[in-house]
């Protein structure tokens, strides 16, 4: 028997879930649009000017911010949505009677949610760096790289875990909006750190993987903040990864324990047959 | 040496809370078999079938479908059937041949998808998305993607619900033509004609019992039972029917004789009608259906 490879099923799953992407005008707008529009509104209504705390133009602080916001809507939302829905069609359920492994599924998924991520990044940081004059640095692209695909990874896992507990598809987008928007809005996202910024909100967005994500980013579009030392190891966030490590690798174990493959009601759990009924 | 059959359930039982959805089934299908599970909504057909793919755990009992337990069967399992479920859905946005093409290659063993479009009907539909089709069509292509593994053993849940006749006749072509290469086909229905047209065998259920087993023209005693000989008698003079024959008299003049021996009452009556110089108008003798016999059976199983 030739049974497909592993890697061929993946890059299969991968292909199929891209192709789903682009044919479904919703999420393509959301994910890839939706933060350029930020970055417009955000130039127009400050300018492009240095803001004086931070030393930095409006589109150099905003451009990798929402980059980091793309990518995570490209995973965390997406994912969480996409599964949950699938699942409630009934996809999962006809994926579990097919001889794909369940992981290769999973893997097809986060694969594509990854490289949307990627490309909704692209397009941020290109028009930032065509359109808005935002500059990048050679020494930091490490920093960056790595970054990047750490928090892409951590999102996706969260992006599955939020997927495994949403009742359904109706309720995913309200579980992705509740835990994500408050936490743009303490994470360098939206409004740039101040001296007036309370700590406790301070040390609240550093517990959660979004504010690491958005630093580390953002600080290799900031070199001259941000080093410790010239070599491109100093520009590494050695915390940040390891905040977005932790939640990542929890945020996996926990969704494969909770995923579920029917919609709630698909498959109760019911109790044993009493002894007797078999007697015969 | 025995072939071991391809399907074997021994005292299956399934639990949905206090709902005992399947109790105590026994069922063993050969290879090669279209066997049909014919019963009511509610019955446990689903249940049966889905925890036969493997899609449900069992509360209790034995199961094996080509040798593996389905539950833990997995991959090398799960590449050896096809499953087509009652509802289920597939993305929508990919056309026809993208999705066969998809769901073919996840398979070691794979039908060709040009000739699975042909089997189905669905030839000038390939390139259209699926969320263009209709019903039926997306039925056809569910019946399809079943198949695009080359399965060996095929597991249909009520195939042909909400088809349209020539539809139906489609589908089941598509069956026969399964049953022809030798492949195990375990389907259920709540359609007579579906079981008496496509089934070697047919098991009846009813509240998630098995209340009788047979090939279509056996099953629930149907070989044996009583037939029903229906006639009209132009006379222009009064008369007695043979007083060994026991008959029922209807308004509009119509006369039936029940009998488990409809040879000799039929035989009894002609030689009646014939000494006497009548004759038997509208003469005609019926075996019951299958239908006749599920109602019976169902309508027993009901009355307890
Ligand atoms: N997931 C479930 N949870 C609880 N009860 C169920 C579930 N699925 C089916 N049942 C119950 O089990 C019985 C058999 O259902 P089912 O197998 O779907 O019958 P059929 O397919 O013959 O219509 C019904 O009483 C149904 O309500
Ligand atoms: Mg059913």
């Amino acid at each position: 028997m030739n049974r497909p490879s592993d890697w061929s099923l993946v890059w299969g799953q991968i292909r199929y879930q891209n192709k789903i992407f682009w044919r479904t005008p919703v999420a393509a707008f959301f994910t890839l649009v939706f933060p350029l529009m930020f970055l417009l509104v955000f130039t127009v209504i400050f300018g492009n000017d240095e803001i004086p705390d931070l030393g930095v133009t409006t589109a150099q602080f905003y451009a990798p911010a929402l980059a980091v916001f793309g990518a995570v809507s490209a995973t965390y939302t997406n994912l969480a949505i996409g599964t949950a829905i699938a699942r409630d069609l009934g996809i999962l359920k006809r994926i579990r009677g097919t001889p794909l492994p369940p992981w290769a599924y999973l893997a097809g998924r986060i694969g594509s949610a990854a490289y949307l991520a990627a490309i909704a990044a692209v397009i941020m940081l290109g028009v930032g760096i065509l359109v808005f004059g935002v500059e990048v640095y050679p020494e930091t692209l490490p920093s960056l790289v790595v970054t990047f695909a750490v928090g892409v990874a951590c999102w996706s896992s969260l992006g599955m875990l939020a997927a495994a507990v949403s009742p359904s598809g109706d309720s995913a987008p309200a579980v992705t909006n509740a835990t994500l928007l408050p936490l743009a809005f303490i994470s360098d996202v939206f409004i740039p750190p101040g001296p007036d910024t309370p700590v406790w909100l301070d040390t609240v967005g550093n517990i959660f993987p979004l504010k690491p994500f958005v630093v580390a980013f953002q600080d290799a579009f900031t070199p001259q903040v941000a080093a410790t030392t010239d070599s491109w190891l100093g520009h590494m966030h050695w915390a940040e990864l390891g905040v977005m490590v932790a939640w990542g690798v929890a945020g996996i174990l926990l969704a494969l324990r909770l995923f579920r493959w029917e919609p709630k009601g698909g498959e109760r759990v019911g109790k044993p047959a009493p002894v007797t009924a078999d007697k015969g | 040496m025995r072939v071991p059959p391809a399907i074997e359930a021994r005292r299956l039982h399934k639990w949905y809370g206090d709902v005992h959805a399947v109790d105590a089934v026994n069922l063993t299908i050969d290879e090669g078999e279209v066997f049909c599970l014919l019963g009511p909504n509610g019955a446990g057909k689903s249940t049966t079938v889905e925890i036969l793919e493997g899609h449900r755990p069992r509360s209790s009992g034995e199961v094996s479908v080509l040798g593996y337990d389905p539950q833990t069967g997995g991959r090398p399992f799960r590449e050896r059937i096809g499953i087509v479920l009652q509802q289920q859905a597939v993305e929508d946005v990919l056309t026809v041949r993208e999705a066969l093409e998809l769901y073919a290659s996840m398979f070691p063993k794979q039908r060709s998808v040009d000739e699975l479009i042909d089997v189905v009907g669905l030839r000038p539909k390939a390139k259209r998305r699926i969320r263009t089709l209709s019903g039926g069509q997306r039925r056809r292509l569910e019946l399809a993607l079943g198949m695009v593994g080359d399965p060996d053993v095929l597991f249909l849940d009520e195939p042909t619900t909400g088809f349209d006749p020539s539809a139906r006749r489609q589908a089941w072509t598509v069956v026969e033509g399964l049953s022809s290469l030798g492949k195990t086909v375990l389907l259920t229905t709540h359609y007579m004609d579906e079981a008496q047209n496509l089934a070697d065998r047919v098991a009846v259920i009813s509240a998630g019992n098995i209340i009788a087993e047979g090939t279509p023209a056996t099953v629930g005693g149907r070989g044996s039972a009583a037939s029903r000989i229906s006639f009209r008698v132009s006379a222009n003079r009064p008369f007695d029917l043979p007083d060994d024959l026991s008959v029922d008299r209807t308004e509009d003049g119509e006369l039936t004789v029940t009998t488990t021996d409809p040879t000799r009452d039929l035989y009894r009556l002609t030689g009646w009608a014939l000494d006497a110089g009548f004759n038997l108008d509208r003469l005609e003798v019926r075996q019951p259906s299958l239908e006749d016999v599920y109602l019976e059976l169902i309508g027993e199983e009901a009355g307890e």
